[in-house]
């Protein structure tokens, strides 16, 4: 496949002497179509009844017991009635039992495909040409997930691209690359995990074999919808919505360990904090959960009105941002700092507090009026802990046309909670913000990367000069010993409400690259 | 800093005895505690009536207040404790691994393991009686009153055999045997570390659906092959009873050592069940014991008091201490390494008067000895193999004893490179006398006659004769070089001992032609194929003998790395920057050898899969754990010094 290849071009970022370029392309989705989906394949040929025996067997590896017991009482062989109407009672009481567990936890009873698409950060996952993305955490490399289940690692020194392909490797929701390593790559499929160690120097790096993959399965836990791996490269969490334990891998010996937790019906959303302390973990119902990652006890948070969407720490891990689905604001949660010693405990304040308001508000622009605001979709806080990119999805797209958009806040953790809003990130015509991610290794300031509903994928620098330095070393303590003492916060009046209606759009064109986005309060 | 032996040990004994006794002690408890729950699950499942649940209910509810029960818990108790104490006294922390199958049955008649089955089968026996006891119904009692057609003769009611009860016994004891052997085999001795810390109760809930999987599981297949031997040879403990307690065989019962008799559902439905039970009470001792044992233990980096030195960190990491204390002292160190920054702080501090970095001094030196011993063990293995890939092309070969990999730093390491000796040893090494000067076979000793012993290396101060050529010049150049050891009853291929001209014996005609002869018959015998069965060895079970103690080495190089990362930060004093190259260094060496290692022939490159079983084979992939730590630890120094390594 693939006659059109990615259009890539590298765009020079800053100043001249910084001779990296990154690759910003445009993968057109027509060129992606992937290989046909298996499900149609008996339709052309001709009809023939196996033995019912082998029929049943198929239906139990296909359907599991449910499955089963259709094909039997669907059978047309004569003397099995007695049996047929046994059976037919128990898969009315089958069927009724997971109609009730259904209405319990809903998104059971949705289709894998349907499942990863309802819980991935992606905007549009299942429409859409780019399903996943990931920056390395150390050098300018990143990943892709496409439609066609592929991955490709493009790197800014480097001309070939990597293009990954494996049999188990469909509905990626998630890519994540090892930290403290040089190309070490999870993938979340919906089978399976796979772990893809491309070798740099190896001479087949353009189609790395499928040999190059380590898989790592475990009944029950699919289809896997988030992934994240320990800062200090040790672990790889895994979950999926079906599973209610989490899987903490140790992924060189390929051992794991289920972290149990019920209620809640499964872990759609992880997110490990920069200094390697907690994990948020969201599940499907109106809970979610933040781990302690040294003797793994977790605090359980219930929200309101639905469930945690996404959520971001700060880097220093004393801060988690997180949304609600419905809700269109943003939550603060502050943690006590984080020590050693206080084994076992999360350590989290007792209420989150809003900080920002995102409902939809009109703008009147020079382009005519504007309305933006809505649910937040994804967020992503970048490396220096002073910006924070946020997808804004439209509440009810159908009615009027809300868009989705980017919006950049500055941020400022200590030694108060400051959020500005700071501008809106808009694409080219008729493209839709899908994905975001920040550098995570950007000396001069930040640099986000958006990939566009057409299959753009754009980095958008911004220059200001941190007060810290980037938290490219997630192996680092995580506060300077001497800093710690005077940063504690007083979460009385660390808290700063920020209306979007107090600043204008400031329009971006991504591929170029601009300054500092413009603020106009 | 120099440590006074004898007080170190005596301090160390304590802390052995403090840290472990206790564990035992509470291990034993809690499976004590949960024998009555395992009783009571048993007593109802062993009654069960699917006909009449009510009465089954109070049927064993009254069962189980009886004085029968109370007693067999307290003798089930008896048996739980010594069973916890074989487990503290077969516990390995690093695992055995048998390289052949020869080894394997050495391993299995081995006196001590022969005790261990003993001990076992008669426990096995014990609790089927009580299992029987608690059964009730045909299965109580070994001696029971014969049919009436017998006894209407005399007026005394003569007593009968109740094989039921035989079969009983008889089954546990086999399945006390099979969980010996089954112990030895799949190596349940080995301790685990779990790869995430959790509290005691979690590991614990998430192990127990396993543990009664597998005993359900296991046992089904002992009571098969049970009935299968009871088949065969039932008759012999049959008759033995029966003639030495003089009970009579009642004719009018189907005797079950046949086929019709082993038909029996309800029999084999009890013996299944006696047998998890049986399974179930001891695996959770043997589970409680893993929990406690590997249960991390915080040892103190600096003394508050004078007489805890001999249980502080430092002191402990350079002393020679029973493996299960170093394997927790290097846990505590990752851990304090990872999470704890006071306890950081303590490490990089100085001594009060002097101001000397004591306790860094120790950590770093005793990290980096362990992995330079792990560096030459691989170098050794590696030339081992090479050699035993190339001398197999040419002809007359000479048997030269494999190399060893002596540590030359300090004493202590000399026991742990010796047992790795003891596995590697295994392996034949052949090296041709005839070889060219260019041959790795010769170098060495050229090396030695020009003195090209590299003086910068840290073993060249220990060198005592000129035979013994160390390893260490070899870390640096990449020319190979096999290793002479200098044990002097051993051969030494003739040119080099020529070309050295040293002390060495001159091998006479008659012992060249001996070492001939001897390898024709070996040659001779290794082509019988049954021979060849039992001596081959799987060459995967030699790698993982080799690395079987790498968890300390993984330990080693995460605390290692964590704190030389903090150091950037935390290090006041700079304590750490003067043995940053020597790290480095060390590292790099390491990683070339694991690097070559995986290159090797035979050397799956991925882990083999997980069975996700109660049994542990996490020794098997502690290559793969080492490796990625390995160059986990040097990104981590390097993400973190980064420019100011130049």
């Amino acid at each position: 496949m693939a006659p059109r290849g990615p259009q890539c071009r590298g765009i020079p970022i800053g100043e001249p002497t910084q001779p990296q370029a990154l690759p910003a392309l445009t993968l057109p989705e027509d060129g992606l179509k992937g290989p046909g989906r298996p499900e149609s394949g008996a339709q052309p040929f001709l009809h023939h009844r196996e033995a019912l025996w082998k029929r049943v067997l198929c239906a139990w590896r296909d359907g599991g017991l449910c499955g089963l017991l259709k094909e039997i009482v669907s059978a047309e062989e004569e003397g099995l009635q007695w049996a047929k109407t046994a059976l037919s009672c128990v898969l009315t009481a089958c069927r009724w039992l997971s109609s009730l567990h259904g209405s319990i936890l809903p998104h059971l009873s949705l289709t894998s495909e349907d499942m990863i698409a309802a819980f991935s950060q992606a905007v549009d996952w299942a429409g859409c040409s780019v399903r996943a993305f990931a920056w390395h955490p150390h050098t300018s490399k990143f990943a892709v997930a496409l439609l066609d289940d592929s991955v490709r690692v493009y790197n800014s020194s480097s001309a070939t691209i990597p293009s990954l392909k494996h049999r188990l490797q469909r509905n990626v929701a998630a890519v994540a690359w090892k930290p403290l390593c040089a190309s070490i790559l999870a993938v979340a499929c919906q089978s399976c995990v796979l772990v893809w160690h491309l070798d740099p120097t190896s001479l087949s790096t353009s189609r790395p074999s499928s040999g190059c993959a380590q898989v790592l399965s475990y009944p029950g836990h699919s289809p896997v919808t988030s992934l994240a791996w320990a800062p200090s490269g040790k672990l790889l969490l895994s979950a999926s919505p079906v599973d209610t334990a989490m899987l903490v891998w140790d992924v060189s010996t390929e051992n794991c360990v289920q972290l149990q937790w019920f209620g809640g019906g499964g872990v759609t959303f992880l997110a490990w904090s920069p200094d390697g302390s907690k994990v948020l973990a969201a599940t499907p119902s109106a809970v979610f959960k933040v781990w302690e990652a040294q003797m793994w006890t977790c605090e359980k948070w219930p929200t309101i009105k639905g469930r945690c969407q996404t959520g971001c720490w700060s880097p220093d891990g004393s801060r988690l941002l997180f949304t609600v689905l419905g809700e269109s604001v943003i939550y603060s949660l502050s943690f006590s700092e984080y020590r050693g010693d206080m084994q076992g405990q999360v350590g989290g304040s007792k209420t989150a507090s809003i900080v920002a308001d995102l409902s939809e508000t009109t703008f009147e622009t020079p382009y005519g009026e504007e309305r933006i605001g809505g649910a937040v979709q994804s967020m992503v806080w970048d490396p220096t802990g002073e910006r924070l990119a946020v997808i804004i999805r439209g509440q009810n797209p159908s009615a009027v046309e809300t868009q989705t958009v980017v919006a950049v806040f500055r941020i400022r953790n200590s030694p108060v909670f400051e959020l500005l809003p700071c501008g809106f990130l808009r694409g080219e015509q008729s493209a839709e913000p899908q994905l975001i991610a920040f550098h995570p290794c950007f000396e001069k300031g930040a640099l986000l990367t958006v990939c566009w509903s057409t299959g753009t994928i754009s980095h958008i620098p911004f220059f200001f000069l941190s007060s810290r330095v980037p938290y490219s070393s997630p192996g680092r303590s995580p506060t300077v010993v001497t800093a710690s003492s005077s940063v504690r916060e007083q979460p009385l009046f660390s808290e700063f409400k920020a209306p979007v209606t107090t600043f204008v759009c400031s329009k971006q064109t991504p591929g170029e690259p601009p300054g500092e986005c413009g603020v106009l309060l | 800093v120099a440590f006074g032996l004898p007080a170190g040990c005596a301090g160390i004994k304590r802390c052995e005895s403090s840290v472990l006794g206790w564990r035992l002690a509470a291990a034993v408890a809690w499976s004590v505690l949960l024998l009555p729950v395992c009783t009571a699950a048993f007593v109802l499942l062993s009654g069960v009536q699917p006909l009449r649940p009510l009465r089954w209910l109070s049927d064993s509810f009254d069962d189980l207040c009886t004085s029968h029960v109370i007693f067999c818990i307290l003798l089930m108790s008896v048996v739980i404790l010594v069973i916890s104490v074989f487990n503290a006294e077969f516990y390995a922390v690093v695992p055995s691994i048998p390289c052949s199958r020869l080894a394997l049955i050495g391993k299995i008649i081995h006196p001590q393991q022969v005790i261990h089955s003993v001990a076992h089968a008669v426990m096995g026996m014990l609790v089927a009686w009580c299992a029987a006891v608690m059964t009730k119904g045909r299965f109580q009692f070994l001696a029971v009153p014969c049919t009436i057609s017998e006894s209407l003769d005399d007026t005394v009611p003569q007593m009968c055999l109740n094989e039921y009860h035989l079969f009983f016994l008889l089954s546990g004891a086999f399945m006390g045997y099979c969980y010996s052997l089954l112990y030895l085999i799949n190596n349940m001795n080995y301790l685990p570390f779990p790869i995430i810390q959790q509290y005691k109760y979690l590991r614990f809930r998430r192990s127990l659906p396993l543990l009664i999987k597998h005993s359900c599981v296991e046992s089904l297949y002992s009571v098969r092959n049970f009935c299968v031997a009871y088949y065969f040879f039932g008759y012999i403990p049959k008759m033995w009873i029966s003639t030495t307690m003089d009970l009579r065989i009642d004719s009018k019962l189907h005797p079950l050592d046949t086929l019709s008799g082993l038909l029996d559902l309800s029999l084999f439905y009890h013996a299944w069940l006696c047998g998890v039970f049986l399974l179930v009470t001891w695996y959770i001792a043997w589970l409680f014991f893993k929990i406690y044992a590997t249960e991390t233990h915080r040892f103190p980096v600096q003394p508050t008091f004078a007489e805890e030195t001999d249980q502080c960190l430092p002191k402990i990491l350079n002393s020679n201490p029973p493996l299960i204390i170093k394997f927790l002292a290097l846990q505590d160190l990752m851990l304090l390494s990872q999470y704890s920054p006071v306890r950081r702080q303590e490490v990089f501090s100085l001594s009060q008067p002097g101001g000397h970095p004591h306790n860094w001094t120790a950590i770093s030196r005793e990290c980096l000895s362990l992995l330079t011993d792990l560096t030459q063990r691989l170098i050794a293995q590696q030339e081992a193999a090479a050699a035993n890939g190339r001398a197999k092309q040419q002809v007359g070969e000479m048997k030269v004893s494999p190399a060893t990999p002596v540590s030359f730093q300090s004493p202590k390491q000399m026991e742990t490179a010796m047992s790795s000796l003891v596995k590697s040893s295994s392996m034949p090494l052949k090296a041709s006398p005839g070889s060219d000067i260019g041959s790795p076979f010769s170098s060495p000793a050229l090396n030695c006659k020009a003195g090209i012993l590299d003086l910068s290396s840290p073993w060249h101060g220990k060198v005592q004769s000129p035979l013994i050529v160390r390893r260490g010049p070899k870390l640096w150049t990449s020319g190979s070089g096999l290793q002479m050891n200098g044990s002097h009853h051993e051969s030494f291929p003739v040119l080099s001992v020529a070309r050295v001209g040293s002390e060495a014996v001159q091998p006479s005609f008659i012992y060249t032609w001996l070492q001939n002869k001897q390898e024709q018959i070996k040659n001779f015998l290794s082509r019988r194929v049954l021979i060849m069965y039992f001596f081959s060895k799987h060459p995967e079970a030699s790698i993982q003998a080799v690395f079987s103690d790498a968890q300390m080495h993984i330990w080693a190089l995460e605390g290692l790395s964590h704190l030389v990362a903090a150091s950037f930060t935390e290090d006041q004093f700079g304590v750490v920057q003067t043995t940053l190259p020597a790290i480095l260094n060390t590292l790099l060496t390491l990683q070339e050898v694991v690097d070559r290692h995986f290159k090797l022939p035979h050397v799956s490159s991925k882990p083999p899969r997980s069975s996700g079983s109660l049994v542990d084979t996490s020794y098997k992939t502690l290559r793969f754990a080492l490796r990625a730590s390995l160059k986990t630890a040097l990104y981590r120094i390097t993400t973190v010094f980064g420019e100011h390594l130049k």
